[in-house]
């Protein structure tokens, strides 16, 4: 494995993990420009109560697609930052598209994993991440330049340098707390969240 | 273009020819294929065509997110496939319809015309009624000397009025593959 690949697991109680709200929103405040594909359910909700903005693209559908959607967006925006928020379910039902992605090799797409090992949209049953199927270690497998699973509040500095700053692809794995946050919806209408999102990517 | 005869004066036209030239002349940039083997020559050029950029898929449902995204960012994309592939596409056509963004798709079709696989004749039977049903309109392509016209027709379905649209071209063109041997 060559130096900038490091996979870490930590045992942290889910109790103790971080809430998912502060996380995203702490996160969100360092975006500076990049353009974010927020995937369905729950992490969208999280990057609309963080503030809706026109340069997000909030899913309400498409489960498995997020990160493929930000692979076009970095295949035909080289100059720009494009970073995918993400649930655990989300990622799991795309990984050929993480392997899409890790053959293409785009240097501006890093992918962010809220993980709380369950789909929390429908009830909370158990997600694959709780079967201890893990996520940064495939993304390494498949060939991402890094990819790295966190737990602690400490950590968010380094993700953040992961998600805007490093070269990617990069995938970062956010072990959050279990249990819902209010719902914050965004504009819930597909063709309105895509053209005001493509104003703002061909504006510059 | 490219036009030869058989000696029974059946057309040889190069309608992969075509298909590049129709994808080069709609400023499609990028390109995201399972592949197929009537797709070979046509991938070929794109992936000659400097100005083109072929992504190969692991399942063409990414395609369609490749399709959706690079329209986000202002760039045209395509999506070439094998009619098995459709199947794999059928939420992600949801997303097309929910977003309304332009979704271009060329289909080569297998399970029909000589089909030795009997595997293969459900999806390929099912594929254009659940494009349809999922909202693509559909061109059917036949004979060589239609597909360019219905590749131009498609494209300006799909990039004016951002909706799904698809060339299907028909197994007769292609040939039958044959695994007797």
């Amino acid at each position: 494995m060559s130096k900038t690949k490091k996979s870490i697991r930590t045992e942290i109680p889910a109790a103790r993990r971080l809430n998912r709200r502060d996380a995203v929103k702490r996160l969100l405040a360092e975006r500076d420009g990049a353009l974010i594909v927020a995937g369905l359910g729950a992490p969208a909700w999280d990057c609309a109560a963080a503030g809706e903005t026109d340069d997000t693209f909030y899913l309400w559908g498409g489960m498995g697609l997020a990160a493929s959607i930000g692979l076009g967006l970095a295949l035909a925006q080289p100059k720009r930052r494009i970073v995918v928020v993400t649930g655990d379910g989300e990622a799991m039902m795309g990984l050929g598209g993480l392997a899409v992605v890790a053959a293409e090799k785009p240097k501006n797409l890093a992918i962010l994993v809220l993980d709380n090992e369950a789909f929390g949209e429908t009830g909370h049953q158990p997600g694959l991440s709780a079967a201890g199927v893990d996520l940064a270690a495939t993304a390494l497998g498949l060939g991402f330049r890094t990819a790295t699973t966190a737990t602690a509040l400490g950590a968010l500095g380094a993700i953040a340098e992961l998600l805007y700053r490093q070269p990617g692809p990069n995938l970062a794995v956010l072990k959050i707390r279990p249990g819902e946050a209010a719902k914050v919806l965004p504009e819930r209408d597909g063709a309105v969240l895509a053209r005001r999102f493509r104003a703002v990517t061909i504006k510059k | 273009m490219a036009m030869r005869r058989t000696a029974r004066g059946e057309s040889l036209r190069d309608w992969s020819n075509d298909i590049h030239g129709v994808l080069a002349a709609s400023n499609v940039s990028l390109i995201a294929t399972v592949p197929d083997a009537g797709l070979s020559r046509t991938l070929d050029l794109c992936r000659k065509d400097g100005k083109m950029h072929v992504v190969t898929l692991s399942s063409e449902q990414d395609g369609i997110g490749i399709l959706i995204g690079a329209w986000l960012g202002g760039k045209r994309a395509a999506l070439l496939m094998q009619s098995s592939g459709v199947g794999n596409c059928v939420n992600a056509f949801a997303t097309i319809a929910a977003c309304r963004t332009p979704c271009l798709m060329l289909v080569t079709m297998r399970g029909e015309w000589g089909e030795f696989n009997p595997w293969q004749v459900p999806m390929g039977q099912a594929a254009p009624k659940v494009m349809e049903i999922m909202g693509t309109v559909l061109h059917r392509a036949d004979r060589a000397e239609d597909v360019g016209s219905a590749m131009t027709a498609a494209a300006a379905i799909a990039f004016n009025s951002e909706r799904a649209a698809a060339v299907l071209i028909g197994q007769r063109l292609i040939g039958t593959k044959s695994f007797d041997k």
